[in-house]
């Protein structure tokens, strides 16, 4: 079977790939490039989990294939943190113990970013708002929001 | 082992504050790997075929066509594993039965539930395996089918086991049934009790299959070498009981499978059963490659254990000044396709809250066509109490006394004698109701139209068997093995404080480590609230272990006297008043020299802890009722718990929000949805409704402290109460908003706008 | 599957030409968010992707002298982050904001909305109400066609197999006019509407309803436009007994099946809710645009 062969960025850093026309974006970032920390809770755009950013929008990458990727900047949870440093919204879900099992949370990483960047003094209900497409069993999403604002008031240096 | 584990009143230094769990950065990074995560090299993707019927004998599976496919390596059916006699164990806080956890995993004689794995292939390729599955033929002699547990009790009804006869009734009943089980308990004189009532309310309840929604789909990997000696990466509550599960099904020895508790995405009980686990190791024996076998989000909903559906009816009987004088139920549980629901659960905490002179509880369980129920989070609990706490709260509006006083008036208390054996203990319920009573949220004003709600919960917590090994580097940082997986509640977490709590030392000396099962003597399951509790147990057992053996090396290398040497802030020093001089040493110090003075220093635990401590918590909730329309909006919502102590508080309030977030999507949106075809109509999570961030408000934790006598820390489980008040508080909360009380979950719009146009057009 | 096909054209007659090669089960590809849950479950088997979204005239939008000519493809979050067209049509907008998630909006596009012909559509009836046409291309050249005419049943549209949906154009809105769309759903987000209801109108001088435009969704086969409801309004100021017409107006035109989303009767008494409380919102707007 033809596969298609793919270059893009992911977190800032060249790739390349091939794919076949099916295989979803998260299928090929966990299998083909073995980025495993985006997540599959459902498959169809449901839970959030395996939120990326392509050319910084946000979307569910079991809801685009592998071969729409070509030259598009990725954003995995992989690339969240600088180097050595944690972004802020790590640190504060830490700090906070937004998470429990931990299996929602690059998806919701990745999602707060995105809100933070295109809002950066989101209110309580537009946190939640935001965060409607992204699931989580575990927290009942207290700890995830108040993270999520104490993050946001730091990096407005407030 | 070491001293008394008995509660110590005493200042603490690190447990009950809020310190970063030691696993953490890997979660927020990406980096923790879950059973999905794992890969390894030539392995082959496994799937599964499941029946499209919902109840069906099997003619014949005829798989040549699939096996002649290229890419296909491997199918197996229910000619790959033998049969299996009836025999019980415990798995997580239910029980099983081998005869039937054979053919859940791969059906047998007949298919019994649309979702019932019927073959499994293994392939090169996601696509092949799927495309394999297409050509598998099965010939099926469809059945009449039977969903609803009122039906499925009836003499008549489409029978799913011709050999199950009612057990707990007597004489042997002469025709089978779909009554598995009837189970009872009785104290005082039921009829005398309700004689004695001033007021008698009778109600009758429907709930609907729940699922416990872990947002990571169950997952596996199984490599089977030559010489039949197995790995099994799984995502899994218990690495013991699933490796004890598998070796039982493929009648192996337990210590040919070595099983890695890979990190878990959420259990709530549903992760305490083999699902395609046998599978993937049979067919990698077959292959002689790895298999890894992923279920996609239908498979979880159609074939993994919801909790179950039921039927309950709940008849009290109280004074006119509201002590209750009666308190009866009837519990009719779905079982799904085999036989082992909670309702014996179920039955001991419906009104166990309560010191109660006359009780009679009576529970069925009843196979069904649907998926065989898994434990979920207070298994049984939420159910029962769904009904006892919203006639308790019809009980105290009927007389007008406050719902929190008609509680407290009624409420369990250290001595009361429970209805299913025995006493309690030193518990914790009079003084969150207080609590509750006295807190802002209760006395707050309320806009008209909109309502409060309480309800309270109960829940045993368990302990059982085990085991914690404690290791002192040579650099003194500490290793704690713990044969307790780590589900989501920061045991890890709770864990290093304890040992770094009894130790003496700073938190981020002490390293936790799920270890796997041949690494460690048997642990249960982390079920049953225990994880922190048993987990901690051990641990803090272990701790002093090493401390006994630190303080007899000290003594050693000092040469004084054993009873010279006490342990304090993470020194052997001299002991008060015990008129001996010596030169203290650091763990570290002594662990530096451990090599020459005795060999590496240890602490072990191995124990089948005693002694949990009950939980009771008390919610209360304001709605809004949209008229209109029927929806439902929680305004606020209040969680006090007596959790004995926080180890760590923010995990406590996290196992409280999040319970009540469970309950909250139990109480208004999440159900089963089956055709009149028997089969599953909203398997995904776009119509299998979970509450999303914006359809909850805060949730205000409050955190009550009543130790447990039977712990060092008076540490209680905490992690399931929360998730039995919220179904009757909201009930009583829509009852308080426009007098209509609703009795059938989820009391979704349809339902609540139904209920209250019925209302209307009786001129109620 | 393995076969499957994916182009990606840079140009109308490039997608044109490949839909028309015949003997070939193509399906167009803009978000994908419901192609994909198709092709996933098997409901869906194409031999050929079109991927349009490198299409200028697909994923544009403009102004024509007030009028709005959106493309087929542009993503939701993109119309929501428009600065006039939520102002210009805020009723379309509120429909765009319910179709799923900030994620599945940030794929999903009206054009896919329209097509898939869910007749729970959230972006649809919104596009009625405010009486919008359909560019169409197709081997014969192009044709427009209302809105309201294209979807025509579950999953089925008026569309040929060969021709494209290029965009939409929303007409020059007269002063003093407002829309709005409101949905039914169990959960606050992410679910699909058991019922929609879009109103559209503008008021005179006086500050009465001069016109009117009223849509249903997820209550017959297709999204409706309810002629009987907007007669309700127009002439009236859009209060007490015309809202009250105009409601048993809505519920009487409904013809909705039970499923697992809403029974008929729910539905029913649902539909003539929704439609009032929109009303009411989009007189509101209406007296604000001035």
């Amino acid at each position: 079977m033809a596969r298609h062969h793919v270059t893009a960025t992911v977190n800032g850093e060249a790739v390349e790939f091939l794919c076949e026309t099916q295989q979803t974006l998260l299928e090929v970032l966990r299998d083909e490039l073995r980025l495993t920390g985006t997540k599959e809770g459902c498959g169809t755009g449901d839970c959030g989990a395996c939120s990326v950013t392509v050319d910084g929008r946000l979307l569910c990458s079991c809801l685009m294939l592998g071969v729409e990727a070509q030259g598009k900047a990725i954003r995995t949870i992989e690339g969240m943190a600088g180097g050595e440093k944690l972004h802020p919204l790590q640190r504060k879900f830490l700090e906070h113990a937004a998470l429990q099992c931990g299996v929602c949370t690059p998806g919701i990483l990745i999602a707060a970013r995105s809100l933070l960047e295109s809002n950066p003094d989101p209110s309580e209900a537009e946190v939640r708002y935001w965060l409607a497409g992204n699931l989580c069993r575990c927290t009942g999403y207290q700890k995830i929001v108040e993270a999520v604002l104490d993050a946001a008031r730091e990096m407005r240096g407030a | 082992m070491s001293a008394s584990t008995k509660y110590e009143d005493k200042p603490l230094r690190i447990v009950g504050t809020r310190p970063l769990r030691p696993d953490g950065v890997d979660k927020v990074t990406g980096r923790a790997r879950y059973a999905a995560d794992y890969n390894l090299p030539g392995q082959l993707i496994g799937k599964v075929l499941r029946s499209p019927h919902a109840h069906a004998r099997i003619r014949s599976i005829d798989v040549s066509a699939a096996l002649a496919l290229p890419g296909v390596k491997a199918v197996v059916t229910r000619d790959d594993f033998p049969d299996m006699p009836v025999e019980y164990a415990a798995a997580g806080e239910l029980t099983i039965n081998y005869r039937d956890v054979t053919r859940n995993m791969m059906a047998r004689e007949k298919v019994l539930y649309d979702g019932h794995p019927v073959a499994a292939v293994a392939a090169t390729s996601e696509s092949a395996a799927r495309a394999a599955l297409k050509l598998i033929k099965v010939d099926y002699e469809v059945l009449p089918h039977v969903i609803d547990v009122r039906e499925a009790m009836q003499p008549g009804a489409p029978l799913l086991h011709e050999e199950q006869y009612t057990a707990g009734v007597s004489p042997r009943p002469g025709q089978p049934s779909n009554i598995a089980k009837r189970i009872e308990f009785k104290l005082g004189d039921i009829e005398a009790g309700f004689r004695a009532a001033d007021l008698v309310i009778e109600r009758e309840f429907n709930t609907k299959p729940v699922h416990q929604g872990y947002i990571e789909p169950q997952a596996c990997l199984a490599s089977c070498t030559e010489d039949g000696q197995v790995e099994l990466w799984t995502s899994t509550q218990g690495a013991f009981t699933y490796r004890e599960q598998c070796a039982r099904v493929l009648q192996m020895d337990v210590s040919r499978i070595r099983v890695t508790p890979t990190e878990i995405g959420g259990g709530f009980g549903g992760k305490n059963n083999i699902y395609s686990e046998p599978l993937a190791i049979a067919l990698s024996r077959k292959t002689h490659r790895p298999v890894k076998m992923v279920m996609t989000r239908e498979e979880v909903f159609r074939a993994t254990g919801p909790t179950s559906g039921a039927n309950i009816r709940i008849k009290m009987g109280c004074t006119r000044n509201g002590r209750i004088t009666a308190a009866q139920a009837v519990l009719n549980f779905q079982s799904g396709a085999f036989p082992g629901s909670s309702v014996p659960m179920a039955a001991m905490c419906t009104f166990t809250r309560y010191d109660l002179e006359n009780v009679h509880v009576v529970g069925h369980d009843v196979t069904v066509n649907r998926p065989k129920v898994a434990a979920y989070r207070a298994p049984g609990a939420p159910i029962s109490v769904f009904g006892a706490e919203s006639v308790i709260d019809e009980m105290a509006k009927k007389l007008g006394i406050d719902p929190i006083d008609f509680r407290l008036k009624n409420a369990a208390t250290q001595g009361t004698q429970t209805y299913y054996g025995p006493k309690l203990g030193v518990i914790g319920y009079i003084e969150t109701l207080e609590r509750a009573k006295a807190h802002p949220h209760y006395s707050a004003p309320l806009a008209p139209g909109r309502g409060r709600g309480v309800s309270s919960g109960f829940w045993f917590n368990i302990g059982n068997e085990t085991c914690s090994t404690l290791n002192i580097g040579e650099d003194g940082s500490v290793t704690l093995l713990m044969g307790t997986v780590d589900v989501a509640g920061g045991s890890r977490a709770a864990m290093a404080m304890m040992v770094a709590e009894e130790l003496g030392i700073p938190m981020d000396k002490v390293k936790p480590v799920v270890a796997d099962p041949s690494a460690l003597g048997f642990n249960f399951v982390t079920a049953g609230s225990r994880g922190t509790f048993a987990g901690g147990m051990a641990a803090v057992v272990a701790a002093r272990d090493a401390v006994e053996k630190l303080r007899r090396r000290a003594a050693k290398i000092r040469e004084v006297p054993l009873e010279a040497v006490a342990w304090k802030d993470g020194r052997a020093q001299p002991a008060e008043g015990c008129g001996v001089q010596f030169a203290p040493m650091t763990l570290a110090e002594i662990a530096k020299v451990a090599g020459k003075t005795g060999g590496s220093i240890a602490g072990h635990a191995e124990i089948n802890v005693q002694g949990a401590g009950p939980g009771f918590g008390v919610h209360i909730v304001d709605v809004d009722v949209d008229r209109e329309t029927g929806l439902v909006k929680i305004l606020r919502y209040t969680v006090l718990q007596d959790v004995g102590k926080a180890v760590h508080p923010a995990y406590v309030e996290g196992q409280l929000q999040g319970g009540a977030v469970q309950g909250i999507g139990w109480a208004l949106n999440e159900e089963y949805v089956y055709g009149a075809d028997g089969v599953l109509q909203n398997p995904g999570f776009l119509d299998y409704r979970v509450p999303v961030a914006s359809d909850v408000p805060s949730i205000d934790t409050v955190i009550v402290e009543v130790p447990n006598p039977n712990h060092p820390y008076g540490v209680r489980g905490c992690g399931e109460v929360p998730i039995i008040p919220p179904m009757s508080a909201i009930a009583n909360a829509i009852e308080s908003a426009t007098g209509v009380r609703l009795c059938d979950q989820p009391m979704s719009p349809p339902r609540v706008l139904q209920a209250i146009g019925k209302a209307a057009g009786a001129g109620n | 599957m393995s076969e499957m096909r994916y182009e990606a054209p840079r140009t109308l007659e490039a997608a044109l030409a490949l839909l028309a090669a015949g003997n070939v089960k193509a399906k167009i590809l803009a978000g994908g968010t419901d192609l994909l849950i198709q092709m996933r479950a098997g409901r869906a088997e194409p031999e050929l992707l079109v991927d349009v979204k490198g299409i200028p005239e697909l994923t544009s939008i403009s102004e024509e002298g007030g009028a709005y000519r959106v493309g087929a493809a542009v993503p939701c979050m993109q119309l929501i982050e428009h600065p006039r067209l939520a102002m210009t049509w805020p009723g379309v907008i509120d429909g765009v904001k319910l179709i799923g998630s900030i994620q599945v909006k940030g794929r999903a596009t009206m054009g896919g909305n329209l097509c898939n012909a869910s007749p729970a559509a959230d972006s649809v009836p919104g596009l009625i109400a405010a009486n919008a046409r359909a560019s169409i291309a197709g081997p014969r050249g192009r044709r427009e066609v209302a809105v309201a005419e294209l979807a025509v049943g579950p999953g089925r549209t008026a569309l040929a197999p060969e021709e494209i949906l290029v965009s939409f154009l929303l007409p020059r809105r007269p002063p003093r006019s407002g829309d709005a769309y409101l949905r039914f759903t169990p959960r606050t987000e992410m679910d699909i509407a058991v019922v929609g209801a879009a109103v559209n109108l503008t008021l005179d001088a006086q500050g009465a309803c001069s016109e009117a435009r009223v849509s249903l969704g997820a209550v017959a086969e297709r999204a409706l436009l309810v002629p009987e409801a907007a007669a309700a309004l127009v002439g009236s100021r859009v209060e007490g007994a015309a809202l009250e017409r105009l409601a048993a107006a809505a519920s009487a035109a409904c013809r909705p099946i039970d499923d697992k989303r809403g029974t008929r009767e729910f539905r029913i008494k649902v539909a003539g809710v929704m439609a009032r409380r929109a009303a009411a919102i989009a007189l509101e707007r209406a007296r604000r645009a001035g």
